[in-house]
């Protein structure tokens, strides 16, 4: 399914290459078997959505990706997370370095209780020795990634709880993107958004893939055919499929694919 | 058909509802309950602001009546003496003194045990009992917690001092604030924890800067909330700090402070003394109050953080 879905022509890129590659990935919510035997590719500067009905383990298998579930003593995964040919779940490496080169963004914004510009600076000072000038620029830099420069421009200084909940959601964003990852999860990034906030979230995705590979988990059909290359139709636990975008949109290989697509199901 | 378990025919048939009569009786019913458990509730109310006012007012009228500068500048006076004369300088300089070290040990240690117990295996053995142990000692009677420091300090020293007196204040401060600071952590989202573990801070930093900052008026409303139980504990100091009646700095021996003057004087056959009772319980009174107007203020400021 994989292979195919990789080799499957896409308007924007041609031949995508494998930024993260998933191998026969089993989780576990203690006894509870929440993802089986999970294996697709992440193609490099590309978006990927995964859609699925509430459940289906969508958001499951993003935490996977940066060991978030690892916070939760009763949680475990199994299988191959490789990442530059390194499997991420058996890694050596601290986790912190990791979560480092692979950002996320969460369903609810979620500003830490402090300034706009320290929202900010927190995590690239974690791992960069910036300060002054630097960090400043950083934070600028960021900020303007995030569509979100204009409007707190002048009010760097103010806490981020002060600002409105689609500008939130865009610090959290401009966070995100300013530690500088190879790879951003979205986890329904808009789905406490109105409209406005989720049409320029949405511009900002398209943005984002130049640089990084981003992967976004979402209930919004609409979302993943407007801003997606890749699609992974996910059910109960299973990959039902994954293709390209276009072609999962307007031919999907199977007949469940398909009846949750066009809203007959779910 | 895998989907089939959404299709339409699963659907039970709507329901028949109740005659408009018996919909009519119920919400008579309804405003009736509704009616007793708000005059059950006023009624309760009334009773209880009630004697608080008195005690109130008593306070206020007869501790304002014997306030003078006397009683911030001269020392506790021998009984007898003419009203007006001595003050309750020595004893309020204790209480300020032990007061200030018992919160300087016990809110330290209460944060970091309330830390650990939200943070670090919320749910382990070690914090089950270590929770246990907590509510055993925050409903344990104060006379118990000053009888142990006797044992403990009092006895191994032989000599009642303020430093026993502090101590055992300090041990009511931990259980008031590890609860207060466990339960403010608890409040906090987890996914404010997750967006700062997935930047990849480490836990000591994503609980000093993030969780920890997003509950500081929590915990710093139940460190005050735990001075001002302190301020007026007397059973603790009565086998610690004791009492005295004159001027010290520093707390080795016996030393004064307001609560059990307060008690030795309004006991007293004394009219100077019982006078200046009621300027006490006054001032520690005007203290409490000010203490929970702070802590009111800083929770209040918690909404826009």
């Amino acid at each position: 399914m994989k292979t195919s879905a990789l080799s499957g022509a896409n308007a924007n890129t041609s031949t995508p290459v494998a930024k993260m590659s998933v191998r026969a990935l089993n989780f576990y919510y203690g006894k509870f078997h929440a993802l089986k035997n999970i294996s697709l590719d992440i193609p490099e500067h590309c978006v990927t959505a995964f859609i699925g009905p509430s459940g289906c383990g969508k958001s499951t298998l993003l935490r996977t990706f940066n060991r978030m579930f690892e916070l939760y003593p009763d949680q475990r995964a199994e299988g191959e997370i490789l990442l530059d040919g390194e499997n991420l779940l058996t890694s050596k490496q601290d986790v912190a370095l990791i979560r480092a080169r692979i950002g996320m963004v969460f369903q609810k914004p979620t500003p830490f209780p402090m300034s706009i510009f320290d929202n900010i600076a927190f995590g690239v000072k974690l791992f960069e020795p910036l300060s002054g000038i630097d960090l400043e620029e950083r934070v600028e830099w960021a900020l303007k990634r995030a569509a979100l420069w204009d409007e707190v421009k002048d009010k760097l200084a103010q806490s981020g709880a002060s600002l409105s909940g689609g500008q939130q959601q865009r610090l959290c964003i401009a966070r995100g993107i300013a530690i500088r990852p190879e790879i951003l999860l979205l986890d329904e990034p808009c789905s406490a958004l109105d409209p406005i906030s989720t049409a320029r979230v949405e511009e900002l995705i398209s943005e984002l893939k130049k640089e990084y590979t981003v992967v976004i988990v979402t209930h919004n059909m609409q979302q993943a055919a407007r801003c997606s290359d890749y699609t992974a139709y996910m059910y109960l636990g299973d990959l039902m499929e994954f293709g390209a975008t276009e072609q999962m949109f307007l031919k999907p290989s199977r007949r469940e694919t398909e009846d949750y697509i066009t809203g007959r199901f779910g | 058909m895998i989907f089939s378990e959404f299709s339409a025919d699963s659907v039970a048939e709507f329901p028949a509802s109740a005659p408009e009569s018996a919909r009519r009786a119920r919400f008579r019913f309804r405003k009736w309950l509704n009616a007793s458990a708000i005059f059950l509730s006023l009624f309760a109310m009334v009773f209880g602001i009630f004697w608080l006012l008195w005690i109130l007012w008593d306070t206020c009228r007869m501790g304002l009546s014997s306030f003078s500068v006397a009683m911030f500048t001269e020392s506790t006076p021998p009984p007898n003496e003419e009203i007006g004369v001595g003050g309750l300088a020595n004893a309020m300089m204790g209480s300020l003194q032990m007061v200030a070290l018992a919160t300087l040990i016990g809110a330290p240690v209460g944060v970091l045990s309330g830390i650990y117990l939200a943070e670090y295996d919320p749910r382990g053995k070690m914090a089950v009992m270590i929770r246990f142990i907590n509510d055993l000692l925050l409903s344990a009677p104060s006379i118990i917690i000053g009888l142990f420091i006797y044992a403990v300090m009092v006895v191994r020293f032989k000599e009642f001092s303020g430093w026993a007196g502090a101590a055992a204040l300090s041990l009511i401060v931990i259980p008031v604030v590890i609860r207060t600071t466990e339960n403010m952590l608890a409040l906090i989202p987890i996914g404010l924890r997750e967006a700062a573990y997935a930047l990849g801070a480490p836990k000591w930093k994503v609980i000093m800067r993030v969780t920890l900052t997003a509950a500081r008026a929590g915990v710093l409303t139940g460190v005050l909330l735990a001075v001002a139980r302190i301020a007026g504990e007397t059973a603790p100091l009565l086998f610690t700090a004791l009492n005295n009646q004159f001027w010290k700095a520093g707390l080795s021996g016996p030393t004064a402070n307001l609560p059990v003057t307060i008690l030795q004087f309004a006991m007293s056959p004394y009219e100077n003394w019982r006078q200046l009772a009621w300027g006490g319980v006054f001032l520690i009174t005007l203290a409490v109050l000010v203490l929970n107007i702070l802590a009111r203020i800083l929770s209040r400021g918690r909404g826009t953080e």
